[in-house]
């Protein structure tokens, strides 16, 4: 990827693609943000640095769904929680390889990546957590 | 039925219930609350319900909020009326789900959370609220059975409303052991997939005297945002955005809590109505449980919440939701609930939130005579 990708929603899902789970820095107030905005929520600055997330993270929370849309089906039940990088960075996604009953919040999760790439719009490489 | 003849039907009684209005003559505008043209393939329905229903040309808006769609109509025809640009105005939602299957419509419903991290990854609308339910229980103990117990006295509700979806008495047996949809909610512990519309007829209290000598009052509103996605707040244990809207209304009314005589609160999910019991400070934050074990919000408890059967029971056609809670407000305030009345009801208030409470509607009411 180029030397300084814009902070978008593509691009954080190109990283995926190299299995780095990435958030942007905010160069005017500190403040971790992800997904990457190019303009900071907290204090109104622009200028963004990309800025790799831990590979580890603690779940605050989860679901097992059992009723999903079509294209999740055969994967029903499976498990999605938020996952806490650092005060304040989370993101949401699909919690694999951990048995539904030993799901606990607080746990530690660790981020993986899928290696297929969708072919159709949006074409975005899933990220998802597994038991570290 | 379709949209556009759900909505023919709710006008219709609307209309009858002000025989002095003639709608043609009087009605200057019209806004409608719809969350999704997906059920019918049919977008730009403001002109054509307002043909349907007798208006044209008179400007309509539709507006949409997910689930919360008509409460924001309702607060954008108060614009319209308070800003004097309007006199006269009726405001309504619809939504026409049960033409489609289960998967499409939790798809359709799933499109008010965040694509790119939310939907993407196999969350639903039902996860979001499982996943606050999850939380809400580990921090304060909340269980499975208090959950239950929203959905059974919602249910009980229903039974005296003739207008309700479902008319089916249940126990916390029935939710406890129902299917689950997203753990630890069950079927029973979800509103349901309804076809629907309701409306309203707005002006000013000086206008109002015209067509009514028992007109009910909108006292206050409050609106407030949050961000799209669940994962972007710190806190998921609370529904901040009702807290905030709630304050607005409250202020604006010069009320608070305790003077509420009843309320229509957003039971999309039975967690929804115990986190809406704390955010509006009709108990203190995490006892929402022990709210609904007290039987305070029965009714002929101390205030009782959703009369008509809420979402669970009265359904859920989700544009219609907002303006379906100011009907059964009404219906109390003017002593026309039936069965369920409540006795001596002079305020009300309604809270109807979009999505995972990224928008919030509360609006407060009292009997006008």
């Amino acid at each position: 990827m180029a030397a300084t990708p814009a902070p978008t929603i593509e691009n954080f899902y190109k990283f995926c693609a190299e299995k780095r789970l990435m958030g942007v820095t905010c160069t005017g107030c500190k403040k971790v943000i992800v997904p990457p905005r190019s303009l900071c929520p907290q204090c109104g600055s622009s200028d963004m640095k990309w800025t790799q997330l831990p590979s580890k993270g603690k779940l605050v929370t989860y679901t097992v769904i059992h009723v999903s849309p079509a294209q999740f089906q055969e994967l029903s039940p499976y498990a999605v929680g938020i996952v806490e990088f650092g005060k304040g960075v989370r993101l949401p996604g699909m919690i694999r390889n951990v048995k539904l009953e030993n799901l606990k919040i607080g746990m530690e999760l660790q981020t993986d990546f899928e290696v297929t790439i969708p072919t159709e719009w949006p074409r975005w490489p899933r990220y998802f957590f597994t038991q570290s | 039925m379709y949209a556009r003849e759900l909505f023919v039907e709710a006008a219709s009684e609307a209309f009858e219930r002000c025989p002095n209005l003639s709608p043609r003559r009087d009605i200057d505008g019209l806004f409608v609350g719809q969350m999704s043209e997906s059920y019918e393939h049919q977008a730009h329905v403001a002109p054509m319900i307002s043909d349907w229903v007798g208006l044209l040309p008179v400007p309509a808006y539709r507006t949409e909020a997910a689930c919360a769609s008509s409460g924001v109509a309702m607060r954008c025809a108060i614009y319209a009326i308070q800003s004097g640009m309007h006199d006269i105005v009726l405001v309504g939602g619809v939504e026409k789900m049960t033409n489609r299957r289960t998967a499409t419509v939790t798809e359709n419903l799933g499109m008010a959370s965040d694509f790119p991290f939310e939907q993407w990854h196999g969350i639903t609308f039902p996860g979001i609220f499982g996943m606050m339910a999850t939380a809400h229980m580990a921090k304060y103990g909340t269980t499975e059975e208090q959950l239950a117990k929203v959905a059974v006295k919602n249910h009980e509700n229903g039974m005296l409303n003739p207008k309700a979806h479902l008319q089916k008495k249940i126990t916390v047996s029935d939710v406890l052991s129902s299917r689950p949809v997203a753990s630890p909610l069950k079927l029973y512990d979800c509103s349901l997939i309804s076809d629907g519309a309701s409306c309203i007829v707005l002006t000013n209290p000086k206008l109002a005297k015209k067509f009514t000598d028992t007109p009910v009052h909108i006292v206050g509103s409050g609106q407030a945002q949050d961000t799209l996605g669940l994962f972007e707040r710190d806190d998921i244990t609370t529904m901040n955005v009702t807290k905030l809207a709630a304050k607005q209304a409250y202020e604006m009314a010069k009320t608070d809590a305790k003077h509420v005589d009843v309320a229509e609160v957003h039971d999309c999910f039975t967690i929804a109505e115990i986190m809406a019991y704390e955010a509006l400070g009709l108990c203190k934050e995490g006892a929402g449980g022990k709210l609904i074990d007290d039987g305070i919000t029965n009714l002929g408890g101390r205030i009782p919440v959703n009369t008509s059967g809420g979402l669970k029971a009265k359904g859920h056609p989700v544009g219609a939701t907002g303006t379906a809670q100011a009907c059964e407000v009404f219906l109390q305030l003017t002593g026309q609930a039936g069965g369920r009345q409540v006795k001596g009801a002079e305020m009300a208030l309604t809270q109807n939130i979009g999505g995972s409470a990224s928008t919030a509607v509360v609006q407060i009411y009292s009997r006008g005579d």
